[in-house]
């Protein structure tokens, strides 16, 4: 595993546009560090502080965080498209396989290699939302039951990561071009938006299109995470109380699991067909 | 004898056409082997198989004694493949130093492997700015990086100019003096016959002969003689039961042996007959023409 590993790695990081990648999909998340801190006086008319919202406090900054900071998601999924792409443009897959590398090996590593990702930039992410909270919370409500209440967004945010991702090799590993493979991750977004508003307003209602909707791919990773505005909002008018579902339940990331198994299995069949 | 390769009834199709075609042959150590034929032949296919990155459509094949799983084999196994295939965005050295991960050999010996195709000074080039045989120096580099127990070569002068397609057959003999079995495929029938011992010849994706080069064809040879007194060697040729056809073409006559004959005796016997040479040559036929020989018998 540290080999495949050690292999993936090199070939990433030597990379300028991977390495450039990969830099700013660390850097961003620090970015919410600044945005918690920040106090924005519009000319003395009145001043923006986020912080004022509560949104900065445990628990609800776990949801927040973990929310806005899936959404650079994207600067790996570049990456991870991109490192099948160039392994068929510059035709070292077919280097690599007649050195030795097997074609579960190839697979392997790049799961390796997302998994690893997904697991540095979810405890950095840990430690960030760890530190806003701390910052921000009344210090007399700090207790570990507090801090911690609502940090199963943290898991819910790793496996939105490497399901994403493995979703990513997967279009990677059938498209093999990296441009293509983007357009169709995107296109594919697009349709199962339209899929969702069709099932919802005019198929059936909100009930069923949920309930169907729950295992396609897209919405499968945005159920884990749902969107925090509501929440919010409810948390500041608690009359007007609007239902919302947000935890993340078990079965949401069983589907999720289901998926990440999918995409491997079927990237892996894919390479294992094909001749290069 | 070791084997190295075994190959039974290996068949590749794809789609309606048949790539490979029950195809079976035998690698022993040692030996240089060529792999001969026109483009389309399926040499490549073949080597595509055996290497892991085609998938055989029918029969079998294994390396070594089979108890291994074909990519732990290729990790003893050099191979290059067409065209150099490496990441351009990296230098020489960290090129090699992946294939050595891969491969699951330690890195020492990359610099000794740079040295030997001349590629040293240049370790810290990235691979883009390479010319096409400075690039397929450093693949022949990174095929001996295990130190393989044979190398398989495909078309490794293609595309190169003369100096370059010099610098790699120069190195191939040298890796051919250490012991190393080679495995080379090439339509390039001189390039073949410069360093093979032995031969597979395909056609159309059959084998249509596999063994030493030099039993290639039941031939003895043929002698090339000059003289000026052609109807008298003619007419003598011609009662000889040790000689079968006889060619003459501006000047030269061309006689073809039925049975070995030594030219020393036969010029001795020239003598006794009172005819004088001006020019005598014993030969064999060139890889050349026994290979068009051999797709000519076929093609009846």
């Amino acid at each position: 595993m540290l080999r495949l590993l050690q292999i993936e790695f090199q070939k990433l990081w030597l990379n300028k546009t991977s390495k450039i990648l990969l830099l700013i999909s660390f850097i961003f998340p620090l970015s919410i560090l600044i945005l918690s801190s920040i106090k924005i006086n519009f000319f003395g008319y009145f001043t923006l502080d986020l912080s004022e919202t509560k949104i900065f406090e445990f628990p609800y900054i776990w949801h927040i965080t973990t929310f806005f900071i899936a959404g650079f998601k994207f600067f790996f999924a570049i990456v991870v498209v991109s490192m099948i792409g160039n392994e068929y443009s510059n035709r070292t897959l077919k280097q690599n396989l007649i050195d030795g590398l097997s074609k579960k090996e190839v697979i392997l590593s790049k799961f390796y290699f997302i998994l690893a990702y997904s697991l540095v930039i979810t405890l950095v992410v840990f430690i960030i939302t760890l530190t806003i909270g701390v910052l921000n919370t009344p210090s007399q409500d700090l207790y570990i039951d507090t801090i911690f209440s609502g940090s199963e967004f943290i898991l819910a945010y790793f496996v939105k990561l490497l399901t994403f991702f493995s979703f990513c090799l997967f279009v990677g590993v059938l498209i093999k071009r990296s441009a293509f493979a983007l357009g169709f991750l995107f296109i594919s977004f697009i349709l199962e938006l339209i899929l969702y508003g069709l099932f919802r307003f005019e198929w059936y209602n909100y009930d069923v299109s949920n309930q169907v909707m729950q295992f396609f791919p897209f919405t499968s990773m945005w159920n884990l995470i749902d969107e925090p505005a509501t929440r919010i909002v409810a948390l500041h008018n608690p009359s007007d109380m609007v239902v919302t579902d947000y935890p993340a339940y078990w079965y949401e990331f069983l589907i999720a699991g289901v998926w990440i198994f999918i995409y491997i299995f079927l990237s892996y069949r894919l390479l294992k067909r094909r001749d290069l | 004898m070791e084997t190295i390769l075994t190959l039974q009834n290996l068949s590749k199709k794809f789609g309606l056409i048949k790539a490979v075609q029950n195809l079976s042959f035998t690698i022993e150590k040692g030996n240089v082997y060529g792999i001969l034929g026109p483009n389309g032949s399926g040499k490549s296919t073949t080597l595509g198989m055996v290497l892991n990155v085609v998938n055989k459509t029918s029969g079998n094949f294994h390396w070594f004694d089979g108890k291994v799983a074909v990519h732990n084999a290729l990790k003893k196994v050099g191979a290059i493949i067409e065209r150099p295939n490496f990441y351009p965005y990296m230098s020489a050295y960290d090129n090699l130093k992946l294939v050595c991960k891969i491969k699951n050999v330690p890195t020492d010996r990359i610099d000794e492997k740079l040295e030997l195709v001349g590629l040293l000074e240049r370790k810290y080039s990235s691979f883009k700015t390479f010319s096409l045989g400075m690039k397929q120096r450093l693949a022949i580099a990174s095929a001996l990086l295990n130190d393989p127990e044979i190398l398989i070569l495909d078309e490794p002068t293609n595309g190169l100019d003369p100096q370059g397609i010099h610098q790699i057959r120069e190195i191939i003999k040298k890796i051919a003096a250490k012991g190393t079995t080679i495995l080379l495929a090439s339509h390039l029938l001189d390039e073949v016959e410069k360093v093979c011992s032995h031969v597979v010849i395909l056609r159309k994706g059959e084998k249509i002969y596999s063994g030493r080069v030099d039993e290639m064809v039941a031939s003895q040879g043929f002698f090339e003689l000059k003289t000026d007194q052609e109807n008298q060697l003619l007419s003598y040729l011609q009662n000889n039961n040790s000689f079968g056809k006889i060619k003459r073409q501006d000047g030269l006559i061309t006689a073809f042996l039925t049975a070995p004959m030594n030219a020393a005796d036969f010029n001795q016997q020239m003598f006794k007959e009172g005819i004088v040479l001006s020019h005598l040559v014993q030969r064999k036929e060139s890889l050349e023409e026994q290979f068009l020989i051999l797709t000519k018998n076929q093609s009846n």
